[in-house]
């Protein structure tokens, strides 16, 4: 091969059969994004390939380590200050596409690790796409995540060549495809392992294969007259999980492909560019758009929490195989992490097995992958894991003295560099440590239930705890894959005591008669994903009363006398078939009542501002470090409505005035647990 | 004959562990063999003060793993985490095949090429497979074969139901090919060649059962790893014993083998099984650099051969020579473990080393009977006809057995010693350390 022109983030090669090879490896950062800079480049590439009368095709690939391309520099959207701005940045990424496709010469994309959003359609401009069929591969365009669609030519290019159920399916849920389900769907060419990547690549530029083509009944349902009703099922589906007027993104791509279907031809797609072109730019500027990528700055930020602390967990023991410990032992081992789970019998530990089973056969679907994480996952009765451990998780009943024995023994038997984590959601660190020889080992690992599908892990730090114990807890926390987030031990920590507010809230409501469903309604009307009563009952009203106990035994406050009277009666929530709702085969029966929209209103505010409120106290205690880890603690920890950007950042949107005016009304008429938290002062100089 | 290499260094049982046997119950078992040995492995290296890598080499005796356990012992070093660099190979001889693995990785570290070896056997079964018949492979290879319509139509014509027929490879695994007799009439003709009656023999099955209830009341099988499903059960006992195997009922079981007029049944014989068991085997070196604390020490091993049709009286030919080699006599042994494949073999073992015509025709030098094995010493905490045998593990579980009863009973002397299919005896010799 030849090396040519010094580029700042390409390396361009021609190899000994004319194909030119393009190498993306983005100076200043350790992943692939596409910048203004990196796109420049490849005009000057493209430019220059369309004059080169002896090349025989060109290739896209990467040179880092870490995937192909995983989209869009994020951050070029906060800068974006009007819809023309965007517009005209969205244009410049279409038409350097669109050169690309509109190459004389055969054009590959060859895909190794994550191949998402802008880096997907950059793929999808090219004529072939080869992929490494490895775990690691990942494709999808999950702009949707982000309150906006693909932009440059994604929903354009996409539904002619995977038809538009699998497009649609692509772009709406943002679900990323491993490269065999790619393959099988026609996003990729192939799917091939490493060894056989350049060979398919050169395949297809030298024999140029002709490319898949959707079964009829798909290419059916772009005729005019089939498209509004298929637009109706697609409506339908995404209205199930989220709503119009507080996700347009799935809406607009729908609305974008009923108005004009398919592309086939050259002027078509012209329209459909300047169409997917102008409902980004509108989307992009939106609140929606502005809150979700301030999410997922916000999940950078967690995910890079402690990122200079060198710590690997090569053996997790857990103690205690309850729900909690036994599904935190099996996400662990999952993450390919060696673990042993101690409780005192066998029996006691063999359902956490079971579960541990069906959640690696959901997970892992490969019988070999299952069985080695199977295999990773250890019953210690006897807890001779101890000894081995790089993290000691506790999980068991809470109860001070229990814990206070058991981390006795632990310390004894731990290496000395272990980290000593308890997952307790009530008793304050530095109680638990007192026994301890050196109590600034351990730090509170607190994970939420269903372990599986909460990314939040409150990291607790007691008045002892080393921050190298804290750092490496952060660190393990982000290797399994969840979100650390820094926490003060005290009473409820963060997640808890700002939900527990609100569940408290609820149950008010409830106990002055507002219907069960009316409350939820409301909750879900502001965009939480499930409503605060169906909430409870699906925690536990056991586990919310001993919350709300602890809570109020430290906070203040009292308990309602329903929640105690309901766990008397054993009306447990969705685990006893009645809560606040009966349940049959898991469901809640709703009934249908509505109440006048002013008092939904009324219903919502109070729910709202008691969480906020509650959050503002949190700040002023310093809970936690800033605003913004409250308002990530609430959306990955309770799914806070995520495209209003968390709690404070709800607040501030609504601004002072309005809350103080929301305060005032509110506690002039319910009293003093609504007056304004002086913790409010701290938001307005942040 | 000779002596003993004397300049061989101490080879060491450091530790032991094995799944609870589990009894086959006419269908497939929750685990296979492969999970059995992980099972008990993974346990049994959690406890140890060296990690899986350390290891130098997994012998594995494994006579019926299944189509996707090809040298099992290499997939249970992998799925143990001993990573990439430490080798697996798979032994077999039949009922001694996880005796064999063991005195593999005695000879290895005896002659200074290891000093780490996890070694023992499991079997799956349970799990042992139904093949189709010669006709019916021909017949599928025909199919395949055939590319035209027409072909393939006249192949199908050529089908026959009794193809479908399975070979059932438990039974035939079970069968002597050679002499033409299953296990079962090789233990008929050992009862018949000493005299053993029904009786005898249920009452020596009765005894097992009896021994192995009052060892697990005594907890006496504190080695056992319990086995969990995915089913959310955990398996924590050996389950073939039965409180209620008294000789008047097991009286009652017809006979299976010589169906008729034979004498050898189900309930006096082993019963068909899942379980794996593994031990860690360690030379001086490593005792001493891992602090180890062994339980016991491999001392000597014999295996021998004899006539397939009574394969039963193995034992007498492994142990007898053994013994010799040693300058030892029956009387010399503390604890013997000898393995129940059918209590009619047992019995004849011991008629045996009691009988002047055949201890002197079978045996050079010996002038008259060899002696007799006191029942307070055979066997104590019970064997395989309440056990199980399944049959790659159960020469691990007979060494393992032995050296945690000299501990208890702060002996010094055992053998623990088997008939094997086929017609052979293999005896371990161990001493209390």
């Amino acid at each position: 091969m030849t090396n040519e022109d010094n580029y700042n983030n390409w390396q361009v090669e021609h190899d000994e059969d004319n194909i030119v090879w393009c190498g993306l490896d983005r100076e200043d950062s350790n992943v692939n994004s596409l910048n203004h800079p990196v796109l420049e480049e490849l005009q000057t590439i493209l430019n220059v390939v369309s004059q080169d009368k002896n090349g025989k095709g060109l290739v896209i690939y990467s040179l880092k380590k870490t995937g192909f391309i995983v989209g869009a520099d994020i951050e070029q959207f906060t800068k974006i200050n009007s819809e023309q701005e965007a517009f005209d940045l969205i244009r410049q990424g279409q038409m350097l596409f669109d050169q690309l496709a509109d190459l004389a010469i055969p054009t590959v994309a060859m895909i190794e690790g994550f191949c998402l959003g802008g880096g997907m359609e950059m793929a999808l401009a090219c004529d072939y796409r080869i992929a490494e069929d490895s775990v690691k591969t990942r494709l999808g365009l999950p702009e949707v995540m982000l309150g906006i669609h693909p932009g440059w030519g994604g929903t354009v290019r996409l539904p002619p060549l995977v038809g538009i159920p699998n497009a649609m399916d692509m772009m709406l849920t943002g679900r990323l495809l491993r490269a065999k389900a790619a393959a099988k769907m026609g996003v990729v060419t192939d799917a091939v392992p490493k060894r056989h990547l350049r060979t398919a690549v050169k395949h297809c530029i030298q024999q140029r294969p002709p490319h898949k083509q959707p079964p009829i009944w798909m290419r059916s349902l772009n005729r005019s007259f089939v498209r509004p009703w298929f637009a109706s099922v697609l409506t339908k589906k995404v209205a199930a999980k989220a709503q119009r007027e507080h996700y347009p993104a799935p809406y607009a791509m729908i609305d974008n492909w009923v108005n004009l279907g398919n592309c086939t031809n050259k002027s078509a797609r012209e329209k459909a560019m300047l169409t997917e072109a102008k409902s980004v730019a509108e989307l992009i500027v939106g609140d929606t758009a502005k809150n979700l990528v301030r999410v997922f700055f916000l999940r950078e930020r967690m995910k890079a929490m402690a990122k200079d602390t060198h710590f690997k967990a090569e053996h997790v023991h857990v103690v205690g195989a309850g729900i909690m410990g036994g599904d935190i032992a099996a996400w662990c081992a999952l993450r390919g992490i060696k673990v042993t789970l101690q409780d005192r019998s066998a029996d006691a530990i063999a359902p956490a097995i079971k579960r541990a089973s069906t959640l690696f056969k959901r997970r892992l679907k490969i019988r070999r992958e299952a069985q080695a994480a199977m295999d990773r996952l250890t019953p210690d009765p006897h807890g001779h894991g101890v000894a081995q451990a790089d993290v000691i998780i506790e999980a068991i009943f809470e109860n001070l003295e229990a814990k206070q024995d058991l981390f006795k023994d632990i310390e004894q038997r731990a290496r000395k560099d272990a980290v000593l984590a308890t997952n307790t959601s009530s008793i304050p660190l530095d109680e638990i440590n007192a026994v301890l020889e050196n109590p600034e080992r351990l730090v509170g690992i607190h994970f939420f239930n269903p372990v599986a599908k909460m990314p939040l892990v409150e990291v607790i730090h007691g008045e002892k705890s080393a921050q190298k114990f804290i750092n490496k807890a952060a660190r393990f926390v982000s290797q399994i894959d969840r979100l650390p987030l820094p926490v003060k031990s005290s009473p409820g920590f963060l997640v808890n005591r700002v939900l527990m507010a609100y569940l408290m809230e609820c149950v008010a409501l409830w106990e002055e008669g507002v219907p069960a469903s009316v409350i939820d309604q409301a909750a879900l009307a502001f965009g939480m994903p499930m409503g605060p009563i169906e909430l409870a009952d699906t925690v536990g009203l056991d586990i919310c009363l001993s919350v709300a106990e602890n809570l109020t035994s430290h906070l203040g406050g009292s308990v309602p006398s329903i929640l105690k009277d309901k766990v008397a009666k054993k009306q447990l929530g969705v685990k006893s078939g009645r809560g606040f709702y009966t349940y049959k085969n898991g469901k809640a029966v709703k009934d249908t009542k509505t109440v006048s929209k002013g008092k939904r209103k009324d219903i919502k505010r109070r729910l709202i501002m008691r969480l906020i409120n509650e959050a503002a106290a949190c700040l002023r205690e310093g809970i936690v470090s800033d605003a913004d880890m409250i308002d990530a603690g609430m959306i990955f920890g309770t799914g806070f409505a995520p495209f209003r950007g968390g709690p404070m950042q709800y607040a501030r949107t609504l601004g002072k005035e309005r809350l103080d005016e929301h305060f005032q009304q509110l506690s002039d008429v319910y009293g003093e647990r609504f007056k304004a938290d002086a913790g409010w002062e701290l938001l307005a100089d942040t | 004959m000779e002596n003993l290499n004397t300049t061989r260094g101490g080879v060491y049982i450091v530790d032991a562990s094995r799944t609870p046997f589990l009894k086959a119950r006419n269908k497939p078992g929750p685990f296979s063999a492969s999970d059995l040995a992980v099972a008990s492995g993974r346990d049994l290296l959690l406890r140890q003060p060296f990690s899986a890598e350390d290891i130098d080499d997994v012998i594995i005796g494994c006579t019926m793993a299944s189509a996707d356990e090809a040298n099992i012992a290499r997939i249970i070093a992998l799925r143990l985490g001993c990573g990439d660099q430490v080798p697996g190979w798979t032994v077999q001889r039949n009922c001694a095949s996880g005796m064999q693995a063991v005195d593999c990785a005695f000879q290895s570290i005896a002659d200074g090429r290891h000093d780490l070896v996890l070694a023992g056997g499991t079997e799956a079964m349970s799990r042992a497979p139904l093949l189709f018949k010669p006709a019916m492979a021909a017949w599928l290879g025909g199919m395949y074969a055939a590319r035209s319509l027409p072909a393939k139509l006249q192949q199908i014509v050529k089908f026959r139901p009794h193809f479908l027929t399975p070979i059932i490879a438990l039974l035939r695994g079970l069968t002597d090919p050679v002499v033409g007799l299953n296990m079962g009439q090789t233990a008929e003709n050992v009862a018949y060649r000493f005299g053993i009656t029904r009786q005898a023999m249920d009452e020596f099955a009765a005894e097992s059962h009896q021994r192995v209830l009052t060892a697990q009341t005594h907890d006496h099988f504190a080695y056992i790893t319990p086995l969990f499903d995915t089913r959310g059960h955990a398996y924590q006992k050996d389950d073939g014993v039965r409180e209620d195997s008294t000789p008047e009922r097991l009286a009652k079981l017809r006979p299976v083998f010589d169906k008729k007029y034979g004498a050898v049944t189900a309930g006096n014989s082993s019963q068909i099984t899942d379980g794996a068991a593994l031990l860690i085997l360690a030379s001086e070196q490593a005792v001493k650099r891992y602090e180890l604390k062994p339980i016991a020490r491999i001392v000597d091993v014999h295996w021998a051969a004899l006539d397939p049709a009574e394969m039963g009286l193995g034992p007498v030919y492994a142990s007898t020579p053994l013994l010799q080699r040693h300058g030892l006599t029956l009387d010399d042994i503390d604890y013997w473990e000898i393995n129940e494949a059918f209590a009619a073999q047992v019995l004849g073992c011991l008629a045996a080393w009691q009988d002047d015509r055949y201890c002197e025709k079978h045996f050079g030098g010996l002038a008259g009977a060899y002696g007799a094995i006191k029942p307070e010493s055979l066997n104590i905490d019970g064997g395989a006809i309440a056990l199980g045998h399944p049959i790659g593990a159960s020469g691990a579980r007979l060494i393992m057995q032995l050296a945690h009863i000299l501990q208890r009973q702060e002996a010094k002397r055992g053998i623990a010693t088997l008939c094997i299919g086929g017609g052979q005896g293999g005896a371990v010799l161990i001493e209390r350390v």
